[in-house]
């Protein structure tokens, strides 16, 4: 239906608005991208010290140590803080260009608002990409209610950061650099969502990955962090794999790649038939890698050895989103793959458990935020496995402002712990919890804000994450009930009790986050102060460049869930509109989601609906309540972190080792691929099999008849009379027989 | 544009132009005489240094900036030969010097002759012995290269062939490594034993058609070989067959597919930085090339035969796995780009047999695209060489601290290598890929893992070299690349992002070309009868 409107030709209602600057968007941090990127290329950076190693700071580098928090080579700032000398324009065209971005979004989003119902996305066609034959990719934009959502998420949200990042990267080196690559992640990620096309927006979800890689590994002298980029990027690739088979399959059996293209053909697949479940499996593989699902996610803890703000906005806010999103943009596929559906949802519930456990037991307060952020994914996947769409967008929106905000404030915490540490000369780590304690008292207004977040990520009533992680748990529980996917089965097993299964792995999940998040609020905030005497002194609140975007992002975490009220919590407290995202998304994935409810929108009935919102709170406050009266942060006194360590027995141990699949994974695939390749390919193949034996064998075989040939050539006429004999007799046999 | 190159009735002289220009270099250099150095000992060592190296600059500038006008002079929509040049030559035996591009040919040309200058100039300072003799032999190089792509005369064709191998064995043998006699020889023999049984096949088309032309158009139109053929051991060999064994042998060494590819590694390495980069950016193509102008348009049926086409493409999957597995291997940086050119080349075997449009115009794409990745990574490696005399990967660590515009571009030329969306490599691997899914979705899902094992082998190895603690002493000291340096590398990061960014110009000239060698190998290996199961003697 959304499709003939399209094809009618007649005048979009966005043409001639200011949607027409579509293409600025991405194209403004571009520009910030190449200013600050031959900015920290400039001769001027270049004629520092001509030789690192004779600055005493290469030295501390190393000695340091990879598991620390360490600025790089702001190690060098020793004596006085170098400051890049472009860093005042650095500081202006980064963030600007941010600005400039959001701004003209804000407008777009505006002038959609007004202007009444758009049913078909606005697409904008700038160039032909790759003509082959009857293969025609476009360069071309696509502008409807998701996209926009995410334009503004991405922008909105990028925005704060990069002003937070003015503080947080001050003094380091890179300024430039990092600016540079900060700017070009939000054009790639403006280039994954407007793509109007599975390729286009390949060349963002790659171009993602890429700065990823580049701003992970952005201390790159130290091998742990050129570890950690690497491994992010070989991990998202075997994602990628899987994203490029699935535009095969539908390329050879669709013959189109545009979204609308694919959506108009793919009413010739047969639902829940095994194409249409394939292409959504490989989309989901490519999920999987990007937003670090079961098995792929493994890249995401590592990839906390980037700058924090880099954390929250790639690793948290947007860049691991693109999974959700893809599959909210496909969901006129995966709406007709019910299996594939219950794989999404499966995968989800078991991501979300599997990452909130092993978020108990980290020190490392980043840590604690990436195994909470790969858990949250995990509700995104449930609600986008279910058909519940919106609440996946939802809840992607609400996680974008309050993990956001979690990872900027303990960016706060730990800037300023580094500092202190700084200060007094210590190489303590300044990540470690252990470390921390009773910062409350020293950094007031972000111990307020990473509460509210705390609370928002818990599921408080009011707080954004309550509406949006209830909306979830609901839909994954009203599907168990009715839907496609409950008609369905995965390997046997009735959907439904997959979904129920899911629904408890949601809970549960719920109430370890509870948990988790008030242990990182306890250990870091509450309690005694367990910096040494000297280290106090130097604690206090971060620059206000820094905490100003906490402050914008708390209001967001407070107040999101404004976005898409419930209507049981609009009957009761009438205080704004009821389901405004699910309005405003309808026309996008409307039609797929009422497909999997077969057609009907019909909610569960009141009275379950609100024993599930009672469920899911009891659950929220259980878990900060077991956490205030389990934990006990003074039991940690002056243990260091070593002597911690040795204590943990049992589950804590693996737990603590996040159940040791990084070194199964080592054991089991990479270190067997090195080893085949380099003994049986390379050495026993190609050295061994190709050139010795045939290469030089045909040589020494050669040269080997030749010794024979002049050996023979004896000038003896018996020896060859004989000869001759033999090979007369040879010859008439050789026919006789033939 | 075009109007300007027809008042100078371009195409009546560009490609013998393109020919002869490097041999009036070559000339040029014996003939102009040296400027003596105060206290150059012998002739040939410093004398003509400067002079021998300019002239030659010179002459592969002229030869690039002459021929970008086939870029403007080309018509898109024609499928026939274009700026053809047809003038008698051995007539005797009907050998004609004919010459004339086509939407295949001219990308090759075109990256001939980008690709000459920039590995002059990325050799500059490194060639100090016979350096008369050095330059020559890279001019006489560029005739034999430029003349296998545009000979229309099979006979030219293989003189152009062999043309070219010499000056290479020369180039690896005398200005090569420590091991440059095995590497060189290995070379020789390994191309010779593939071409002089391509020259054989040539000979039979020639008897053939009657023994009285090598003309391309006519052997193709007239090789139509009937149910010639041999019979070994109660087994019916079509001649068509045989003779299509013979050219690819020639062309699956040049290429090289796996497993006649052990002369690329010794070769890689042991030639200086120009005979890297040359052999990987242009003589590499000689063999896809080979393939997609004479063996498969030549002996359709043969190469379509089923089990052969799938013997080719699981062999070009196996090279693309298997060369980058062991490429993640190698600690020798040379050798690590030396097998990925095997997998890189896997993946043109694959688009070609694969045989659809988009495969094809993918293999034509990642043809060019390594001719500049890779040339770009082997010129990388000279310049680091140069600098740090080890090509060991183990050797570096953390230099990316002291050479950050080195950092830079070798980590754009390693992006578009491991094909990141937005470069050239994208392009021509998604083609190759989306092309050849349909007709053979499981190996194309195997190459597909390719691009999994070219970002483990290309990221591992620049960790190593560029990020990592800067602990070595001997790399603390580094300069960072020259402004000489820094030109060559920003011309061709240029050309990456082009090619990724809008390659529909490229992709637009060499579409009618590749429907066209499509159109002809279906119709040849659906059209011609079968041979029959027994026969006993060609007639």
């Amino acid at each position: 239906m959304l499709l003939q409107h399209a094809a009618a030709g007649a005048a979009h209602p966005l043409s001639g608005s200011t949607a027409e600057l579509l293409w600025l968007l991405p194209v403004l941090p571009l520009l910030g991208f190449i200013v600050n990127g031959l900015l920290s290329l400039t001769p001027a950076y270049h004629a520092g010290p001509a030789d690192p190693s004779a600055s005493p700071g290469a030295d501390h580098f190393q000695a340091t140590g990879a598991s620390h928090h360490e600025e790089g080579e702001h190690a060098e700032a020793d004596h006085a803080p170098v400051r890049h000398r472009f860093a005042s324009i650095v500081s202006i065209v980064g963030p600007l260009v941010l600005v400039l971005s959001f701004a003209l979004a804000a407008s777009i989003f505006a002038t959609m608002l007004g202007a009444g119902e758009i049913h078909t996305p606005f697409i904008q066609r700038y160039f032909s990409w790759m003509p082959a034959g009857d293969l025609n990719i476009e360069w071309a934009y696509q502008l409807d209610q998701l996209s926009v959502v995410m334009v503004l998420i991405i922008t909105g949200v990028g925005t704060l950061i990069h002003i937070f990042s003015i503080g947080y990267m001050r003094e380091d080196p890179g300024y430039p650099r990092y600016f540079a690559y900060l700017n070009l992640f939000v054009s790639f990620m403006l280039v994954l969502v407007l793509g109007a096309s599975y390729p286009v927006m390949f060349i963002g979800w790659e171009g993602v990955g890429l700065c990823s890689y580049l701003l992970i590994g952005f201390w790159f002298s130290a091998k742990a962090n050129a570890d950690a980029g690497k491994k992010a990027f070989i991990v998202n690739r075997i994602g990628d794999f899987g994203f490029l088979v699935a535009i095969f399959l539908m390329y050879a059996n669709l013959g189109a790649l545009d979204f609308a293209g694919v959506a108009e053909r793919s009413v010739q697949l047969t639902a829940g038939g095994s194409l249409v479940t394939a292409i959504c499996l490989f989309l989901f593989l490519g999920c999987t890698g990007k937003s670090a699902q079961i098995p792929l996610y493994t890249w995401l803890p590592d990839a906390m050895a980037g700058p924090t703000p880099v954390s929250a906005l790639i690793h948290a806010a947007t860049m691991v989103t693109a999974g959700v999103y893809l599959v909210a943009r496909s969901s006129f596929l995966f709406s007709l793959a019910p299996v594939a559906g219950l794989t999404v949802a499966l995968i989800g519930g078991m991501t979300a458990l599997f990452a909130a456990t092993i978020g108990l037991k980290q020190w490392d307060i980043k840590k604690v935020l990436a195994y909470s952020t790969v858990s949250q994914l995990g509700y995104m996947f449930i609600a986008v496995g279910v058909g519940a769409y919106v609440a996946g967008i939802f809840h992607l929106a609400t996680h974008a402002f309050f993990k956001a905000l979690l990872f900027l404030g303990s960016g706060s915490v730990i800037y300023v712990m580094h500092q202190a540490y700084h200060h007094t000369h210590k190489h303590d780590d300044a990540q470690d919890m252990r470390n921390m304690g009773g910062l409350r008292r020293f950094m007031p207004v972000t111990f307020v804000l990473m509460w509210i977040a705390t609370l928002a990520i818990a599921g408080i009533p009011i707080f954004a994450g309550f509406f949006s992680k209830d909306e979830i748990l609901g839909a994954a529980f009203a599907r168990a009930h009715e839907s496609t996917l409950a008609d369905a089965s995965l390997l046997g097993v009735p959907g439904s009790a997959v979904l129920y299964a899911v629904y408890a792995m949601g809970l549960i999940a719920a109430l370890l986050t509870a948990i988790y998040m008030t242990r990182m609020m306890l250990y870091t905030f509450h309690g005694e102060n367990r910096t040494g005497e000297a280290e106090r002194s130097h604690l206090g609140e971060a620059p206000w460049v820094m905490t100003g975007p906490l402050v914008v992002l708390a209001i967001l975490s407070a107040f999101g869930g404004w976005l898409n009220l419930p209507a049981f919590f609009t009957d009761v407290l009438p205080v704004g509109k009821t389901a405004s995202l699910d309005h405003w998304l309808e026309p996008v994935v409307g039609e797929s989601a009422l497909r999997i409810t077969h057609g009907s929108s019909a909610h569960l009935s009141a009275s379950t609906e609100y024993l599930l919102v009672g469920v899911a709170v009891a659950v929220a406050v259980t878990g900060i309540l077991i956490a205030f009266a389990r934990l006990k942060p003074s039991l940690l006194g002056t243990r260091t972190p070593a002597q911690s360590r040795a204590s943990e027995t049992g589950i804590e141990r693996i737990l603590a080792n996040k159940y040791y699949v990084d070194e199964a994974y080592d054991a089991a695939i990479v270190n067997p691929t090195v080893q085949i390749s380099r003994k049986l390919l390379w050495r026993g193949v190609d050295v061994g099999l190709i050139d010795g034996l045939f290469v030089n064998g045909s040589a020494w075989l050669a040269r080997g008849l030749g010794l024979a040939g002049s050996w023979a050539q004896s000038g003896q006429v018996g020896t060859y009379a004989w000869a001759i004999v033999v090979g007369v007799l040879a010859v008439l046999g050789a026919f006789t027989v033939g | 544009m075009r109007e300007f190159l027809a008042s100078l009735s371009y195409n009546n002289w560009i490609l013998p132009a393109l020919l002869i220009l490097p041999l009036v270099g070559v000339a040029a250099i014996y003939l102009v005489p040296a400027p003596r150095h105060a206290g150059a000992a012998t002739l040939d060592d410093f004398a003509g240094h400067g002079t021998a190296r300019w002239i030659t600059l010179v002459t592969f500038v002229a030869e690039f900036v002459l021929s970008l006008g086939l870029w403007w002079s080309f018509e898109s929509g024609s499928a026939g030969w274009q700026a053809v040049v047809d003038r008698g030559w051995i007539s005797e035996w009907g050998a004609r010097f004919t010459v004339g591009i086509d939407g295949i040919s001219l990308f090759m040309v075109l990256l001939t002759t980008l690709i000459m200058p920039l590995s002059v100039l990325g050799g500059w300072t490194s060639i100090r012995t016979k350096v008369r003799g050095y330059y020559a032999l890279l001019l006489v190089l560029t005739t034999g290269m430029i003349g296998v792509f545009v000979a229309l005369d099979l006979l030219l064709f293989y003189v152009m062939w062999e043309v070219m191998l010499v000056p290479m064995y020369f180039i690896i043998g005398i200005w090569g490594g420590e091991r440059r006699i095995y590497a060189s020889l290995k070379f020789f023999i390994y191309t010779m034993v593939g071409s002089l049984l391509m020259l054989v096949a040539i000979l039979y088309l020639w008897t053939a058609t009657g023994s009285s032309t090598f003309n391309y158009d006519q052997i193709l139109a007239a090789a139509s070989l009937g149910d010639r053929g041999i019979t070994v051991l109660g087994t019916f060999l079509p001649a068509s067959l045989l003779l299509f064994g013979a050219f690819f042998l020639a062309f699956a060494v040049k290429v090289p597919m796996f497993p006649f590819h052990t002369w690329l590694p010794d070769a890689h390495v042991e030639a200086p930085t120009a005979g890297s980069v040359i052999l990987a950016a242009i003589m590499l193509k000689m063999g896809t090339y080979g393939f997609l102008r004479f063996a498969m348009p030549l002996f359709p049926d043969a190469a379509m035969t089923p089990w052969v086409r799938t013997t080719i493409l699981v062999l070009a999957v196996i090279g693309i796995v298997y060369g980058a597995l062991v490429a993640m291997v190698q600690p020798d940086f040379k050798k690590l780009i030396a097998y990925s050119s095997v997998s890189h080349l896997g993946f043109v075997m694959l688009g070609i047999f694969a045989l659809t449009v988009q495969s094809v115009q993918g293999s034509l794409m990642v043809m060019i695209n390594h001719g500049i990745s890779t040339g770009a990574l082997f010129l990388l490696v000279g310049m680091v060489y140069e600098r740090r005399h080890t090509r060991m990967i183990d050797s570096y660590g953390g230099i990316a601290r002291v050479m950050p515009m080195f950092a830079v571009f070798l980590t754009v030329v390693s992006l578009s290598s491991i094909g990141l969306p937005g470069t050239n490599g994208f392009i021509g691997e998604f083609l190759v890929l989306i092309g050849s899914f349909p007709s053979s979705p499981y190996l194309t899902i195997i190459a597909a893992t390719g691009v999994i094992f070219a970002a483990a082998y290309l990221l591992w190895a620049i960790q190593r070299i560029l990020f990592n603690p800067l602990d070595n002493p001997e790399n603390k000291r580094l300069p960072d690349l020259n402004r000489r340096e820094l030109l060559i590398m920003g011309v061709l990061t240029v050309l990456i992002v082009w090619l990724g960014v809008y390659p529909a110009p490229v992709l637009r000239r060499m579409e009618t070309s590749a429907n066209k060698f499509v159109e002809t190998v279906e119709r040849g290996a659906s059209v011609r009868p079968a041979p029959r199961a027994v026969s006993l003697e060609g007639r």
